[in-house]
């Protein structure tokens, strides 16, 4: 018995090593981040978030790895895909490419804005989550916008009319209080959006949402399968315990 | 004992006195091909000790998993594309479009670390029990080449998904090769076929990856399983069941056959690594970031070097051991050569070979400060790696087992233990001053463990082997 514990227990200090150490998200200075609530399962909240995401961010950014028609797993159908979320003209069956030029873009914002594809997966869902609730006004930057969460953003604020204009009254980031210790920072609003604080909130969880979807859009399948995966190996370990012990039982 | 319906010569295969149409077919086969004497010889008449322990499914649940990485790096192949503009796109096409291409992939991903998790439990089982010992002594050598096939398999292979991790982690490992003095900058350009890592550094990274490399792995496994079917395998107690046989039969009396004794028995320690497994193709692939890096899902880009760039976990203690070679450990280095120098000198009796080690003490004495640290961490990097291959004529102790080893022994396998979780530890994180020297104390400890094991193996006590094993 002692040696099976001394057995486990080796096989369980590395991991634990590894857990203690789990490698953050990126985010640059350390900024602190959100929660985000976000669920995956939620049909209603992907769809607004498909909606903010193709009218807000799909203008310069990309997501160039995702077709139309994987949004039928969010419960659109091909019309809805058609009327609601595609203003090029294009087909469902495209990927959601972005028409404006690279060239321009790199004029214009000092960079290609990059592909959305899998950011959620590169930055995780609480990086997008505070950093698409963390711009605020600064005359200082060549945008006139700047970020809590990425200082010195090259993208100015893109849902600036939900949310209204604010300029920071105080952040300790990058000061005595780092990381999770900091402070949340606030702000003063200087002119209000079309949404409510709360329901900017709303939209930017759904945003989120869609966004971690996107980013594996298999990702409930792989879920589901796994549960009966584990069942069917559940009666495997089972099947050839009895096969193990019924062999073995005249061992001595 | 169940046996199976057709035996070379048995009963059950005949129909009224007559072979039935199954046991023409095999004795067909065998006038042909010795399938029944390689069946029986291998498997079936493979007496292998009825004591092997829970360590011992590592080895079956290493060819689980090369299988695995083989099957569905086939399927793999068929969709991703080697070239620099289309492979991270190809990957996520894999993710997305193929028909459940995104299992297909993170066994694939899952199965590279899977891999090295059972190996490192396979070779501590073999560094407890005395596996690597005489008359094992090639089983293990092909076990430390098929390690090193391994390395460089999953070395080639992460370029693939050409994400940040993948470009930047090839092209600090290549560079490391430019530290070699004179031919360093040219041999790192002959191996990535440019002056950075690019298009055809990708392609040719495929090519070893996808058949290369396989093939000799595929060749060792084959080499490491005769050798070992050759001298039969060790078990927990260290003892040679062959030496005690059973008059009447001629097998091993503390042996049971291979099949189906073990056929069932592995079959049980599948089905668990198979739940372990499946818990992390299906509920975290990334596994918080381990098995897949946040930052490969970041497509390569040659000018944006990312603050961090670590190797993936299972080269972490090698790569710790790189950067804890600095200027400052390299008078302790030179130190701790000088005295194993001196105590293999006054050790051996042959006069050669007593000049032989002071003569090679004193030239990495003396290379130690003549060259920069850089290239000596790059070749105590390669050496805390090749230094398994010396292990069989290392260990001096009368008995194998660590059951019958002293105190000594199991303090040095302990702190062995103990050093390479803790410099895969900090090889994880970005270098500190404190995580640094903490580094520099245990890669003493990682090499201390091997070089000093001919002296405190000698001195250590030990109890007697038992004549069989004790279940």
């Amino acid at each position: 018995m002692m040696k099976k514990l001394l057995a486990a227990a080796a096989l369980a200090a590395p991991l634990a090593a590894l857990s203690l150490a789990t490698p953050a998200l990126a985010s640059e200075g350390g900024a602190r981040l959100e929660h985000a609530p976000i669920d995956v399962r939620d049909l209603a909240s992907l769809q607004s978030g498909a909606k903010t995401f193709v009218n807000y961010c799909l203008n310069c950014h990309s997501a160039s790895l995702v077709r139309y028609t994987q949004l039928r797993d969010i419960g659109l159908s091909d019309d809805q895909i058609r009327d609601y979320l595609i203003f090029n003209g294009g087909k469902v069956g495209e990927l959601m490419t972005v028409s404006m030029p690279r060239k321009d873009a790199k004029e214009w914002f000092g960079a290609v804005p990059p592909d959305l594809s899998v950011t959620a997966r590169s930055r995780g869902a609480d990086w997008l989550y505070s950093y698409l609730r963390g711009f605020y006004r600064d005359p200082a930057t060549l945008t006139g916008w700047n970020n809590t969460v990425y200082p010195n953003v090259g993208m100015p604020h893109p849902m600036w009319e939900l949310q209204g204009e604010r300029t920071l009254v105080h952040d300790d980031n990058g000061g005595e209080g780092h990381g999770a210790l900091a402070a949340a920072p606030t702000f003063d609003v200087t002119r209000p959006g079309k949404l409510t604080p709360t329901e900017y909130d709303a939209t930017v969880r759904d945003l989120t949402n869609f966004m971690v979807w996107m980013a594996e859009p298999h990702q409930l399948k792989r879920r589901e399968m796994g549960m009966w995966v584990l069942m069917g190996l559940a009666v495997l370990t089972f099947v050839s315990w009895l096969l193990y012990k019924n062999y073995w039982k005249d061992v001595h | 004992m169940a046996n199976g319906t057709t035996t070379a010569n048995g009963v059950k295969g005949t129909v009224n006195g007559k072979p039935g149409a199954g046991q023409q077919l095999l004795d067909w086969v065998d006038a042909r091909f010795p399938l029944t004497v390689l069946w029986k010889s291998q498997i079936a008449d493979y007496y292998a000790p009825k004591n092997m322990n829970f360590w011992y499914f590592f080895g079956s649940l290493a060819l689980l998993v090369l299988v695995n990485q083989i099957v569905t790096g086939i399927f793999l192949t068929m969709n991703y594309k080697p070239d620099a503009n289309l492979a991270f796109a190809s990957v996520e096409y894999i993710m997305r479009e193929v028909p459940y291409g995104w299992l297909i992939r993170y066994m694939h991903s899952t199965g590279a670390s899977a891999f090295f998790i059972v190996v490192y439990l396979h070779m501590f089982r073999g560094l407890m029990y005395g596996s690597f010992r005489k008359p094992r002594e090639l089983t293990w050598i092909f076990g430390v080449l098929i390690f090193l096939a391994l390395m460089a398999e999953a070395f080639f292979g992460y370029l693939l998904p050409w994400g940040q991790m993948s470009y930047w982690g090839a092209q600090v490992i290549v560079n490391l090769f430019g530290a070699i003095p004179v031919i360093g900058e040219d041999l790192a350009v002959w191996i990535r076929g440019d002056f950075v890592v690019g298009d055809a550094t990708l392609n040719r990274f495929f090519a070893f990856h996808v058949i290369a490399i396989p093939l000799v792995l595929v060749g060792l496994v084959a080499a490491h399983l005769i050798a070992l079917h050759e001298t039969g395998s060790n078990n927990p107690d260290g003892v040679e069941i062959k030496k005690l046989k059973d008059p009447k039969t001629g097998h091993p009396v503390d042996g049971i056959p291979f099949h189906p004794y073990y056929t069932v028995k592995d079959l049980f320690g599948a089905s668990i690594f198979l739940i372990l497994f499946s818990l992390v193709v299906f509920f975290a692939p990334e596994l918080g970031g381990y098995f897949l890096e946040h930052n490969n899902f970041i497509p390569a880009d040659p000018l944006k070097t990312p603050s961090h760039i670590a190797p993936v976990w299972y080269f972490t203690p090698y790569y710790s051991i790189l950067r804890a070679t600095t200027e400052s450990v390299m008078p302790w280095l030179a130190a701790f050569v000088a005295l194993v120098a001196l105590l293999t000198a006054i050790s051996v009796r042959r006069k050669w070979a007593r000049l032989l080690a002071l003569g090679i003490g004193a030239v990495l004495v003396v290379g130690f400060f003549a060259l920069e640290a850089k290239v000596w961490g790059v070749v105590l990097m390669g050496v805390s790696v090749l230094i398994f291959f010396a292990l069989p004529w290392l260990d001096k102790s009368p008995v194998k087992s660590i059951r019958y080893k002293g105190p000594i022994f199991k303090t040095m396998l302990a702190l062995f233990v103990i050093s390479f979780i803790v410099l895969g530890y900090l090889g994880i994180l970005p270098p500190t001053p404190i995580g640094t020297i903490v580094s520099q104390v245990f890669m003493f400890v990682y090499f201390g463990f091997f070089l000093l094991m001919p002296w405190y193996s000698a001195i250590d006590s030990h109890k007697p082997e038992p004549k069989r094993v004790t279940g």
